[in-house]
């Protein structure tokens, strides 16, 4: 079976959609020498009108992908640095997201907004280690965070199809991963992905985390029976699915790699609880609050969601209850 | 001076003058909740801009947008409906005074965040002239939005890009109570010239110099692609907003607005026509906007069990607030 890079998808999915439909364009930093490389190979194929490179204006380049959209296309938008978000975070919330229910549903703005290399960078230090898709699920915007490389092609494609803006993030931890893809296909928006079933406890894992979860899964098996569900899209989130496996093991964990205050984590907990009785106390393993990642590398470890709590984490949901 | 149909320009700008006016009244009796940003004083220049337009030409207003929105062809009925909050509204009760919008006629919508108008109307004329449209776009703006990046990126972006859209600063003297001499270093076309666009100033009070730089302007735009700018001198005649008809501001010397209202767009519009004529002007648009508000406040309100419909254009569901 052919071997396919999460990178490589992610080039792959823009390249189809490029192709399939004309109203398709890239805008970004360094795009035209796919700086990034997820757009290497595509300003040869369909020219400069249709891979742009854009000064470093993000804030206007944002706001023009969202014109672009009022009037049918369907912009893609390159990030070089997650947090170049917050920089545009008035443009994709206040603008792109608000237009269609303020103008009553005279307009779409279907534009993707992509970050390749989101999270910890390892040695990038503060400001190019963030991590912010829960804002994302906190405004209402439609947020993906593809794990492996065949959800990386498959929910970009249906990200660029989709009518509403879509925030995809690509963890840099993820990017280096290669899987057998035999037939890349369009991954439906919306719906989660079981990993590995189980009968004890369902751990919720966010992107290149589900790699992790499934790590601690192989380990603890004999011991503790773990089941690993991907939401892949974090708004909207799969709730039926995820309440069909808590429903099945009755405890619950989340691994995210959010500031733990209003992380998706909160979120996922919250949700189950409201509606399934847990055998034990749900547990979440997040960044801390506040969280900065600091420079060097042990320390930017500390500060992330690993394996290590997410062991714990597991061993005391299993023994609650 | 050139081509402008002295009747519309007048029309237009009796119109958008007794519109506001109407408007008012709606606030104080309180059929227009929240208020909002009078064009009184204004008129001329949505009237001259807007008329130099084609049909599908594109705009984008501001805070104070009810004048683009009604000079680019909107229907005042509608208009009023949506100041209203009412489900006939442009946008069926949902954007209210300061997002207005009628993308039938080209109009991006009224934009509440001042300067942000500037980069969606280049994305939009960008994206349609790549299908091989020839039209351009107009974004409006006030004194107070040359101070926003956002917009200096647009600016820089256009330019670049050489798109072909106008960007017609309202200098009407001041950001809310801030006045252009305190704010704005250096000038205000400087701004613009700054990024190689070609910058005229004109009397904003005169629809028919206003049309005539306008006209220009899109014509060697058309030719050539590339954006322009064009700053109108004018005088806001009321309140930043009609939360200043209950709270007194002091920014505005009363002589200062004095002098500011003794050149109205009305009047000079309304001089060039034969009294007849101004007078079945006047009868016609009274009778418009006799209709408008009657329509306006016979009209439903929306339903509460629809406040979340358009949210998504995907047809996607959100998850309700109740426990
Ligand atoms: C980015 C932004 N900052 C502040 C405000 C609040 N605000 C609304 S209108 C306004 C003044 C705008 O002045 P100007 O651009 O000159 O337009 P004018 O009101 O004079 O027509 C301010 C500060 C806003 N809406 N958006
Ligand atoms: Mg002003």
């Amino acid at each position: 079976m052919p071997r396919l890079s999460y990178r490589k998808a992610l080039n792959r999915a823009l390249a189809d959609e490029l192709a399939r439909d004309e109203e398709v364009f890239l805008l970004g930093e360094d795009i035209r020498v796919a700086a990034s490389a997820v757009t290497a190979g595509l300003l040869k194929r369909f020219g400069p009108e249709r891979v742009r490179d854009t000064p470093l204006s993000e804030q206007a380049f944002t706001s023009f992908a969202t014109g672009a959209a009022l009037v049918g296309a369907r912009p893609v938008v390159e990030f070089q640095i997650p947090a170049l978000l917050f920089l545009v975070f008035e443009q994709i919330v206040n603008h792109a997201h608000k237009f269609p229910l303020m103008t009553g549903g005279q307009c779409a703005v279907p534009v993707t907004y992509l970050v390749p290399g989101s999270g910890s960078r390892t040695g990038w230090a503060g400001q190019h280690s963030d991590h912010p898709y829960s804002l994302f699920v906190h405004a209402g915007v439609t947020t993906v965070v593809p794990a492996t490389p065949a959800d990386a092609y498959g929910l970009l494609v249906s990200a660029i199809r989709c009518d509403d803006p879509v925030v995809v993030f690509a963890p840099a931890a993820a990017m280096e991963l290669r899987a057998e893809v035999s037939d890349p296909a369009p991954v439906p928006l919306g719906r989660g992905r079981v990993h590995r079933t189980g009968d004890d406890v369902t751990v919720v894992a966010v992107g290149h985390l589900v790699h992790d979860a499934l790590a601690v899964a192989d380990e603890l098996a004999g011991e503790v029976s773990v089941e690993v569900f991907d939401p892949r899209t974090l708004y909207p989130f799969d709730w039926d699915g995820l309440l069909a496996s808590v429903a099945r093991t009755g405890r619950l964990v989340v691994v995210d790699d959010s500031n733990r205050s209003c992380g998706i984590a909160g979120e996922v907990i919250a949700t189950v609880v409201e509606q399934v009785r847990l055998h034990a106390p749900p547990r979440r393993v997040t960044r801390p609050d506040g969280a900065v990642l600091p420079f060097a590398p042990a320390l930017d470890r500390a500060v992330q969601p690993g394996r290590e709590l997410l062991r714990q984490a597991i061993a005391h949901v299993s023994k609650d209850g | 001076m050139s081509g402008a149909d002295p009747i519309r320009l007048y029309r237009t700008v009796r119109l958008i003058r007794r519109f506001e006016e109407r408007a008012i009244e709606l606030v104080r009796s309180g059929d227009i909740v929240g208020g909002i940003h009078p064009y009184l004083g204004q008129e001329g220049i949505a009237a001259g801009v807007c008329a130099a337009l084609r049909p599908d030409d594109v705009v984008a207003g501001t805070h104070r947008g009810h004048g683009h929105v009604l000079a680019k062809g909107a229907d005042p009925g509608r208009m009023m409906a949506e100041l209203c909050g009412r489900v006939t509204g442009l946008n069926r009760g949902r954007g209210g005074s300061m997002h207005a919008a009628d993308f039938a006629v080209g109009v991006l919508g009224a934009n509440a965040i001042v300067g942000a108008g500037g980069a969606i109307v280049t994305g939009a004329v960008w994206a349609r002239r790549r299908r091989g449209e020839d039209l351009v776009g107009v974004s409006f703006l006030g004194d107070g939005a040359v101070n926003e990046g956002m917009l200096l990126e647009a600016f820089n972006l256009a330019a670049i890009w050489r798109v072909p859209v106008l960007f017609v600063c309202e200098n009407n003297g001041y950001a809310t109570t801030m006045p252009v001499a305190d704010a704005v270093a250096g000038s205000i076309s400087a701004r613009a010239e700054a990024f190689g666009i070609r910058a005229s100033t004109v009397d904003g009070q005169d629809p028919a110099i206003v049309h005539a730089a306008t006209a220009a302007a899109l014509g060697r735009m058309r030719a050539d692609g590339g954006p322009e700018f064009l700053e109108a001198r004018t005088f806001r005649f009321d309140a930043h907003h009609t939360f200043e008809h209950a709270v007194r501001l002091d920014y505005r010397s009363p002589e200062e607005v004095a002098r500011g209202r003794s050149r109205d767009p009305v009047q000079i519009a309304g001089s060039r026509l034969p009294d007849a004529e101004r007078a079945a002007v006047d009868a016609d648009v009274e009778a418009v906007l006799e209709a408008a508000v009657a329509q306006a406040l016979a009209a439903p309100e929306p339903d509460p069990a629809t406040a979340l419909e358009y949210l998504y254009a995907s047809g996607l569901t959100a998850r309700t607030g109740g426990g």
